[in-house]
């Protein structure tokens, strides 16, 4: 075992003990967790047939994923049909080529995106800033991680590490540095605060040649791009710039028009517990007189297919990114999501990562030990991806990685994680229930692996989150 | 070989041995409310005064007078219109009427209201899908103005829920689902009510 990249001190738990100390954040994160808690177990349970959408949901994502090439073909046909233009990216460097090409052949100076997990998967503001473009993030709080030299902490909430006071001193600092600044006597109330990011982007608004977007979905069928948002700089993006280019991971697919009918529904509810969120838009290529007059869908693969290929690993391709599983995560909450070092952090990011950028380094080998496997994250997911599954069956792929302390590893993280002696209890029962996946007892297939742990009584997954109410009352 | 055929060839490898999905149970509900048309209506305006839109109703008569007074008590001085929008809906105005001619970002931008109709409603959700048909302009025109208007014509362009609502839309056309006005809860979750679209949204039940 080499100590470089020995997998028993591996990056998650090094960050995780950092920010498990740091009292501020802490406060942050559980008063924040337990509100979207609550207001999304109301908004589930307003529907009887929440179970059934689940299962539709489910089903959808598989169908989608076992036929993509077709899905994507069919696509690419409607978007063409529409004026729009298709572009194929195998890696995240195809992809800012790209896009970067697009934007300079646009005349741009400077891009206005709408917050988008696969384009800073790819790392694209980096890439353009290389390439001498701008790209301002017009997300409430993406502007904030922006303004204040700061990464996402949340999927839907990127800067729920930051409080209102922070956030009030990142808008004095920065955004006249960067644009309008913020008002003299800015106070630290939410109204006040997003009052100064609507004075300082509007004009970034109104002067935009190109926009860069995501999609929550692409309708195969007919071709269409859906954006989910709340704020209105989605639908600013989308419409004012004369180009847009949207960058999509092939996994966004959904077959038909009814689709809609069931992620429309799991969606909102999931992410911000909301019947349904204030803004979604669709567009399908261009529309003479109406928004950008030039479109370009970029399909993005950057280890998806490789996912694809996992029987067990595939399903987290089902994800849309609704991040209900952060939110009931007690791993999450106490580490927060700086700690997955991955724009994916909790325990989708922790499936996630690994198998988009590799196992083969010891940040995504660590990841899926990021977890006690109380399984609240499969139980919330609005598409049944059973997290805890995956994780299993990526700790026995990082088990096989060369010189791997797999037990250690549990240990190390669970320890600096719940570092008081009742987590530590959970955490040993943790690496217990891992310890088939000892380099000795490799032999069992991942079937009989996951039976064995789910078998194990130490672990039954109601005690220990009625374990961890209790610690938290 | 192309990123194209590269992704292609990618995929079919990695399904190729993948079973064929079963059928889709779409058991779920085609509709979580029975009620008459007037009780949808009435779950429609329940709904969107949940996300702090405000509602109001009005008949052919009273539609005019309404607008004008939503319009003067928000303190409205000009007001951007599709270039369709029945006149009638104006004549009470004396502000400033500007048809979409269309006008620029900049002109929206310094314009404070905005009156449309809709292609139809979701009582469930509480929300307004524009489709760029009647009455209803292209895109820009909803969202950079501060203050909607926005005429929902009742019964009939009241849906129960979404299973009943999307056959209806034609997704070649661009559209927009509104649910309340533009809204935030970036920070500390708080919702706050106004970012980059209309902070203020009337919706004027019309029948």
């Amino acid at each position: 075992m080499s100590g470089g990249t020995y997998l028993g001190m591996p990056s998650f738990p090094v960050a995780a003990k950092t920010a498990t100390h740091d009292g501020r954040l802490r406060g942050n994160m559980h008063r924040a967790m337990n509100t979207i808690r609550t207001r999304r177990a109301r908004a589930v349970s307003e529907l009887d047939d929440w179970a059934q959408l689940r299962q539709a949901g489910k089903e959808i994502k598989d169908r989608a994923l076992r036929h993509l090439d077709e899905y994507l073909l069919q696509i690419e046909e409607r978007v063409t049909e529409a004026g729009g233009h298709v572009h194929w990216a195998a890696d995240a460097a195809a992809a800012n080529r790209i896009v970067a090409g697009l934007a300079k052949a646009a005349g741009a100076a400077e891009v206005v995106k709408i917050k988008s997990m696969a384009t800073q998967e790819i790392g694209l503001n980096e890439a353009l800033a290389a390439e001498g473009i701008d790209a301002w993030e017009t997300d409430l709080a993406e502007l904030i991680v922006q303004l204040g030299h700061d990464r996402p902490s949340h999927i839907v909430v990127p800067a729920i590490h930051r409080n209102r006071s922070e956030i009030r001193e990142i808008f004095r600092a920065e955004m006249g540095r960067n644009g309008r600044p913020a008002p003299d006597d800015l106070t630290d109330r939410p109204a006040d605060l997003a009052e100064a990011a609507r004075l300082h982007l509007r004009e970034k608004f109104l002067r935009a040649k190109v926009a860069v977007s995501g999609a929550n979905f692409l309708i195969a069928e007919t071709g269409t791009a859906v954006i989910v948002e709340s704020e209105g700089n989605g639908r600013m993006c989308l419409t004012l710039p004369e180009t847009l280019i949207s960058v999509v991971g092939i996994e966004k697919v959904l077959p038909t028009q009814r689709d809609l009918e069931v992620f429309l529904q799991l969606l909102p509810r999931s992410s911000t517990a909301e019947r349904m969120n204030p803004y979604t838009s669709m567009w399908t290529g261009v529309t003479a007189g109406d928004g950008p007059s030039d479109f370009h869908l970029v399909l993005l693969d950057n280890g998806r297919t490789e996912t694809l290929a996992d029987e067990v690993g595939r399903q987290a391709l089902r994800c849309i990114r609704c991040a209900a599983c952060l939110n009931v995560c007690p791993v999450y909450e106490r580490a927060g999501g700086h700690a997955y070092g991955s724009v994916y952090p909790g325990p989708i990011g922790a499936i996630l990562s690994p198998q988009l950028r590799g196992i083969d380094n010891p940040v995504d080998a660590s990841l899926p030990f990021a977890s006690s496997l109380c399984g609240a994250c499969y139980e919330a997911c609005p598409v049944a991806i059973d997290i805890p599954e995956v994780l299993v069956h990526l700790r026995e792929r990082a088990v096989e990685q060369p010189g791997h302390g797999a037990e250690r590893a549990v240990m190390n993280a669970a320890t600096w994680l719940l570092d008081h002696p009742a987590a530590l209890a959970a955490a040993e029962r943790a690496a217990s229930a891992t310890r088939k996946l000892h380099p000795r007892t490799l032999n069992l297939g991942p079937a009989a692996a996951w039976s064995d742990t789910r078998d194990l009584p130490e672990v039954p997954s109601e005690s220990f989150r009625a374990w961890w109410r209790k610690q938290h009352r | 070989m192309t990123d194209r055929e590269l992704i292609l060839q990618r995929i079919r490898s990695a399904v190729a041995n993948a079973p064929e999905p079963p059928e889709i149970a779409r058991d779920y509900a085609e509709r979580h409310h029975h009620g008459e048309p007037a009780e949808l209506v009435e779950l429609l305006a329940e709904n969107l005064t949940g996300y702090r839109a405000r509602v109001h109703r009005a008949d052919d008569a009273g539609l005019p007078a309404l607008v004008a007074r939503l319009l003067a008590e928000h303190g409205d001085t000009s007001v951007a219109v599709p270039a369709d929008l029945p006149a009638e809906w104006l004549s009470a105005l004396t502000i400033d009427v500007r048809p979409d001619a269309p006008l620029s970002a900049v002109e929206l931008d310094r314009t404070s209201a905005v009156i449309t109709g809709c292609a139809l409603a979701v009582a469930e959700t509480g929300t307004i899908v524009l489709d760029a048909g009647p009455g209803q302009g292209r895109r820009a025109l909803t969202l950079v103005p501060d203050h909607h208007v926005c005429v929902v014509r009742v019964p009939g362009q009241v849906y129960p829920s979404l299973p009943l609502a999307v056959p209806e839309l034609d997704l070649r056309r661009p559209l927009t689902w509104i649910s309340g006005p533009s809204a935030t809860s970036d920070i500390e979750l708080d919702r706050v009510e106004g970012v980059h679209g209309p902070r203020t949204l009337d919706v004027i039940l019309l029948g």
